[in-house]
């Protein structure tokens, strides 16, 4: 079963941004894309455990503020050293000018 | 007390055991509009001076090499040789960290030629690179400190011609190329990544193969002027930067502000360094490209230490901090605020304060 939980308005992010969203002890990081789709992973690095919205958005990668490791943020790709293990991804949605990310329950 | 460099020894264990190492860093207040604009890459200021690098390394070489075995080509190698032993290390830096370039093949290209011109393994040196950055001088985690304590000033020295550094680099390329990594190394590069350390030594070992059999079959050392020997001959530029970043400052401290230093250059060494000299700055925010950290300079220098206004006057700052090392090595420099600055967090720095000048 997936919760679909309200992260944000779909203003609240720029194009080719991304904001952090923490919820039920977890945190996440919510994309919006250059073609205004929106994405979610987790929100922090998998090489050491930093924030990703303090990181930059350029097209489709996140780059971690830490050692510029990149992730696929559509798909959590670990896409440039020193990342290697891949980014966990979650679904997200627009309804009614707002952002809902699909989280197991 | 005595400090163990050693990335497996006591020191280490300490760190973790602390919560020194990866621990949150203290950083100026940008609001997220702003530093996205810092942090924004692009292609144009990196493909300029790649221009003008490698012209000028064939200019140069081209030159040394018409007037050999001629005095007159000395002023050229040892102009290439900069270029090459020391422009090299900042390619290296920047590139490595991917913010040169906006296009990621070129910061991939540039960084491979870079890293075989400094001997080191690019993908060894990513991963000491990023833990240089996670754990900033903290004793026992940082491989890349420069100014160990006591200060061994004998290798800085000796480094200024690539002595140790370069044989070093040459030691560990025949080790890798053999199909070993070091247990020090292998403490930091992910198992998955060492078959990719073990194929770019078999490379550069056949690269240097060919030089010398070049140099062999023509009875001359010029192909180890143009290859190899400028690591050692045009280092000293590199060193005299590089030793300025962290030297004298304090460690086991988690804000750069306490251990890194910005210095303001000539604009020729800031060419061949690529405005590493804004390393506070750099260390603070390690996504802003090199080309705009003046910009972030100006922009937080009223949270920052003052700059030293040159690296003449650096140096006299370093040099006594460095002596007085030599007997007493809890010594550092601690360099003063201006008021505007958040003030450092002296219960986190307690033990690292109390011994500062
Ligand atoms: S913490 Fe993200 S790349 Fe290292």
């Amino acid at each position: 079963m997936t919760d679909w939980i309200d992260a944000c308005g779909a203003e609240d992010v720029d194009a080719e941004d991304v904001i952090r969203f923490d919820h039920g002890g977890r945190t996440y990081a919510i994309y919006r894309s250059p073609e205004d789709d929106y994405f979610c992973t987790d929100g922090l690095c998998t090489h050491e455990q930093v924030h990703l919205a303090d990181g930059l958005v350029m097209d489709h990668l996140i780059e971690c503020p830490k050692h510029n490791g990149q992730f696929d943020y559509r798909t959590g790709e670990a896409m440039r050293a020193p990342v290697c293990v891949n980014l966990r991804t979650y679904p997200a949605k627009v309804e009614g000018g707002r952002v809902l990310i699909g989280v197991a329950s | 007390m005595k400090r163990d460099y050693s990335l497996l020894g006591e020191d280490a264990r300490r760190a973790v055991q602390s919560g020194l190492a990866a621990a949150e860093w203290y950083h100026s207040d940008v609001p997220r509009k702003e530093m996205k604009a810092f942090m924004a890459r692009e292609d144009q200021p990196a493909i300029r001076d790649t221009i003008i690098l490698f012209g000028a390394m064939a200019t140069l070489a081209a030159l040394g090499v018409a007037l050999w075995p001629s005095l007159w080509s000395a002023p050229f190698w040892l102009a290439y040789g900069v270029l090459y032993g020391s422009a090299m290390d900042s390619r290296w830096h920047e590139c490595g960290h991917g913010t040169a370039f906006r296009t990621a093949w070129m910061n991939n290209a540039v960084y491979q030629i870079a890293s075989f011109c400094m001997v080191r393994n690019p993908v060894t040196w990513r991963w000491s690179h990023a833990r240089h950055h996670t754990d900033t001088i903290i004793v026992g985690r940082d491989p890349e400190i420069v100014a160990m304590r006591p200060p061994a000033l004998f290798r800085i020295v000796l480094n200024l011609f690539g002595i140790l550094d370069a044989w070093n680099g040459w030691a560990r390329m025949l080790l890798n190329a053999s199909g070993r990594l070091d247990p020090e190394e292998a403490s930091f590069i992910p198992e998955s990544e060492h078959p990719k350390v073990i194929r770019v030594a078999r490379i550069w070992v056949a690269i240097y193969a060919a030089t010398l059999a070049v140099a062999v079959w023509t009875g001359s050392i010029l192909p180890l002027m143009l290859i190899g020997l400028p690591r050692l001959y045009g280092a000293w530029h590199h060193v005299l930067t590089g030793v300025l970043q962290h030297a004298g400052l304090a460690d086991n401290v988690v804000d750069h502000r306490l251990n890194s230093r910005t210095v303001h250059m000539n604009p020729i060494s800031r060419f061949i360094y690529w405005n590493m000299n804004y390393h506070v700055e750099h260390h603070m925010f390690p996504m802003v490209p090199y080309h705009r950290l003046p910009a972030l300079h100006d922009r937080i220098k009223d949270d920052l230490p003052a700059p030293n206004p040159s690296m003449w006057h650096a140096y006299r700052e370093v040099l006594p901090v460095l002596r007085r090392q030599l007997a007493h090595e809890d010594y550092f420099l601690r360099r003063e605020l201006p008021a505007t600055a958040r003030p450092y967090r002296e219960d986190f720095h307690a033990a690292a304060a109390g011994n500062a000048a």
